[in-house]
């Protein structure tokens, strides 16, 4: 029995539970109470002398199956009652509760597809990524799972990382992978608008721009050079190729998280960044996590030629 | 029957003008609200035409719902049920300004809910999104229509309440209790307002009024239009006096116990969903009760339908009523409902009701009202209702089975696992397989608001330069004792 079944104060049980078993009586009442036999005739008798707007009424009995059909679903109503959760006061005579049923087929689930998954849990990622079945499995996880996300082509969207394009944030080893979904991960860009001036920030942005080719304003990129190497040299490296121990980004390679546009860059150093991937060990557990990581790690590895050069 | 022949009060008549006015406007808001539910069927279909957030998915679909519901529905019942109350009560309308201000401040409230919710303006609730401002001003109609009705009722010539009216007075009444539970909220500011509840209970309180709003709205008010134009139009006394004492007691009393089924498998306690499943269970008999009470009623008259288009509608929309209340019940048992919840099979449920049942009997009681009201014998074109009753037919087969296929699919669909507890099919891989049938979905809705046009024609040429009739009050036949 379940104590999630009776959630309210014993006196508004009672009184939801009397109100539930007067509307039953009530229908039953009713029902008897104009069930009366009545002689049958040639032809229906009108009830009463009542005519209104020139509409009568016959008074013609109660068709049968219709009264032992609603008969039946007062008793059905009675019987399930007593035996489910239902009356507020009575946990009913089975103690069925959802809570319980929930957590019973999520341990039959569980011992049935437990070995499958415990298996490959005793390879490593890397080895499991050559595994087609584990891959299958994988692929079906990451579509039910991540795909919010990182969509369903595994190439993300702005703030979501793209997994198949062989730039990785936090490091693409099979392990770091794994780590990255098990523990989850906070990209966190502090806001410089306080520390900057309004220029500053324009003209590292700038600079920013020129790291990966891009077409900049050379004199503002000039000043800017300076306050990089000051300030956002810190997490992204003096010639700005990033940390992935830290998931500051690599400026140099061209490859978006957000936009690439001096704009979005500018809207990065003055409102600061909080990429956040929820951690997925809890809610998934060690074994599925393990077949995902080596799905993603098999994906980006696929893909990874396909990049051009950097 | 005794049918002596009729006297009349002669100074008195009959206030048509506000029934009329109820009438033409159910016409126009079907149109308008078929048109925005067209325009988002096609949106599923072509993503692409979502032009602007004013005209997007999201902003057009509180939109549709509240114009064919509130706008379309209820001018339908507005004008039936004032039409009905003073001629079943042998009365003129009671209050006639208090009436008029029901009809210009439900218009008003329609103006502002198709100017607010495109701009963004949502309570967040389903069904009752109107803010706060607009909440009050329906709370004000609303209690000035029951004023009208029950004056009316207070003041009739015969004996008894006719059957009709109490649906109507049953309708009228409780959704006034819903509208003003549901929508209490704390206003911040003239466009946003919270909810007075929160969390589990807060979605309790709107399924409450979810449901009933289906419950009474949808069905006790159309039960009420049943009443009175299916003896009309057959031309023959009710079924059963006894039957409609049964289902109508036995039909508000348990239909205050189904909303929880909307809840099914959420945070909502054991309890609460049980009593949701069984109240919808033991509500099949008294739905059923009206279906009967109807289709009965014909007996002895069912040649009239061969050539009786408005009687087609009538008939039909009882037959979808009992189809569709079929259907709820089963859908509220908790492993169905495991199955079919936010699936299309919910929607294909709601319009076989809303275009099978509300619609139908709707456009057949506005048939019969319109040339009476005009002082005609006849619409102007017999043939073009019965075009249009084929039409509309073909479009709901279409627009329900359409539905019914995707949502029976998605619901496999989304449930199907791999030997490994892994889901075989993504999300997106159902929504790519749910394209046919959105499609056809499309069809049959664009084919139902294009059989709507050919009905608008039909009443603007039975209408045009004929102003609304007298019709004096005739006295309360007092029956020949046998």
């Amino acid at each position: 029995m379940s104590s999630a079944t009776n959630t309210l104060p014993t006196g508004w049980a009672w009184y939801v539970a009397i109100l539930t078993v007067l509307s039953l009586l009530w229908c039953l009442w009713i029902l008897v109470n104009n069930s009366k036999k009545i002689e049958p005739k040639d032809q229906p008798e009108l009830h009463g002398q009542n005519v209104w707007d020139g509409l009568r009424e016959y008074d013609n009995p109660l068709p049968k199956w219709w009264s032992n059909l609603f008969y039946i679903t007062v008793i059905f109503a009675v019987g399930y009652l007593a035996l489910f959760p239902g009356l507020a006061i009575l946990p009913g005579y089975l103690g069925w509760s959802s809570t319980d049923r929930y957590k019973k087929e999520v341990a039959e689930v569980n011992a049935e597809v437990d070995p499958i998954f415990n298996a490959y849990l005793k390879q490593d990622v890397a080895t499991v990524a050559n595994d087609k079945g584990a891959l299958q499995i994988g692929g079906r996880l990451f579509q039910t799972y991540c795909v919010q996300c990182h969509g369903s082509d595994m190439r993300g969207s702005k703030g979501f990382p793209n997994l198949v394009d062989a730039d990785w944030l936090y490091p693409g080893t099979p392990d770091a992978i794994k780590t990255t979904i098990m523990d989850g991960r906070v990209g966190a860009m502090p806001s410089f608008a306080g520390q900057l001036k309004p220029e500053q920030i324009k003209d590292v942005s700038q600079f920013v721009l020129t790291l990966s080719g891009r077409s900049a304003s050379k004199d503002a990129a000039l000043r800017g050079e300076e306050t990089f190497k000051q300030i956002c040299s810190a997490c992204h490296g003096a010639s700005g190729k990033g940390n992935v121990a830290l998931g500051a980004p690599n400026l140099t390679d061209d490859v978006w998280l957000y936009s690439g546009t001096a704009a979005a860059i500018e809207e990065a150093v003055v409102k600061g960044r909080a990429g956040v991937m929820p951690a997925q060990k809890d809610q998934l557990g060690e074994a599925r996590v393990h077949l995902l990581a080596a799905y993603v790690y098999a994906q980006s590895r696929e893909a990874a030629p396909k990049t051009p050069a950097q | 029957m005794s049918e002596t022949k009729a006297r009349y009060f002669e100074n008195e008549s009959y206030n048509y003008k506000i029934v009329y006015q109820f009438a033409l406007m159910t016409v126009v808001w079907g149109i308008v609200g078929m048109t925005v539910g067209v325009l988002i069927a096609a949106q599923l279909v072509w993503p692409e035409l979502n032009f602007h957030e004013f005209l997007s998915y999201g902003r057009l679909r509180p939109l549709h719902t509240n114009a064919v519901i509130f706008a379309f529905g209820g001018c339908a019942l507005f004008s039936t049920s004032y039409y009905v109350v003073q001629r079943t009560c042998h009365v003129p309308l009671f209050a006639p300004k208090l009436a008029a201000f029901t009809f210009w401040g439900w218009q008003a409230v329609i103006l502002l809910a198709a100017i607010t919710l495109p701009l963004g303006f949502t309570s967040g609730k389903e069904y009752a999104e109107l803010e706060w401002p607009i909440d009050i001003l329906i709370a004000l109609v609303w209690v000035s229509y029951a004023v009208v009705f029950f004056g009316t009722l207070a003041t009739r010539r015969t004996s008894h309440i006719y059957v009709a009216n109490w649906f109507f007075g049953g309708f009228i009444l409780t959704v006034a209790i819903l509208h003003i539970v549901n929508s209490a909220a704390v206003p911040v500011s003239l466009t946003k307002s919270y909810s007075a509840y929160a969390g589990v209970q807060d979605a309790m309180i709107q399924w409450w009024y979810g449901h009933n709003a289906v419950g009474f709205f949808l069905t006790a008010g159309f039960l009420g239009i049943m009443y009175y134009f299916v003896p009309k139009q057959a031309e023959r006394p009710v079924y059963s006096y006894r039957l409609s004492v049964v289902h109508f007691w036995a039909l508000i009393f348990t239909y205050m116990w189904a909303g929880p089924h909307h809840l099914h498998y959420t945070a909502l306690p054991d309890w609460a969903q049980s009593l949701g499943m069984l109240f919808s269970l033991v509500l099949l008999a008294p739905s059923w009760g009206g279906m009967i009470n109807g289709i009965m009623t014909l007996s002895g008259a069912w040649h009239k339908l061969r050539d009786d288009p408005i009687l087609k509608f009538l008939v039909t929309s009882l037959s979808f009523y009992g189809m569709a209340t079929f259907e709820g019940p089963m859908m509220s048992i908790k492993t169905v409902n495991a199955l079919s919840h936010y699936t299309d099979w919910t929607i294909g449920h709601v319009h076989s009701g809303a275009l099978g049942w509300v619609a139908f009997i709707s456009i057949g009681a506005v048939y019969y009202m319109i040339p009476r009201l005009v002082g005609k014998e006849q619409m102007y074109s017999k043939k073009l209702i019965e075009i249009h009753f084929w039409i509309a037919t073909l479009a709901i087969v279409l627009y329900i089975a359409a539905m019914w296929i995707s949502g029976v699919m998605q619901g496999l669909m989304w449930r199907a696992v791999n030997p490994d507890g892994t889901l075989t099919y993504s999300f997106v891989e159902s929504v790519k397989s749910s394209y046919p049938f959105w499609f056809i979905r499309f069809i049959g809705g664009a084919l139902y608001l294009g059989s709507m046009f050919i009905m608008a024609y039909n009443v603007y040429m039975t209408v045009r330069k004929s102003p609304v009739t007298r019709a004096a009050v005739p006295m309360p036949l007092t029956p020949a004792v046998a």
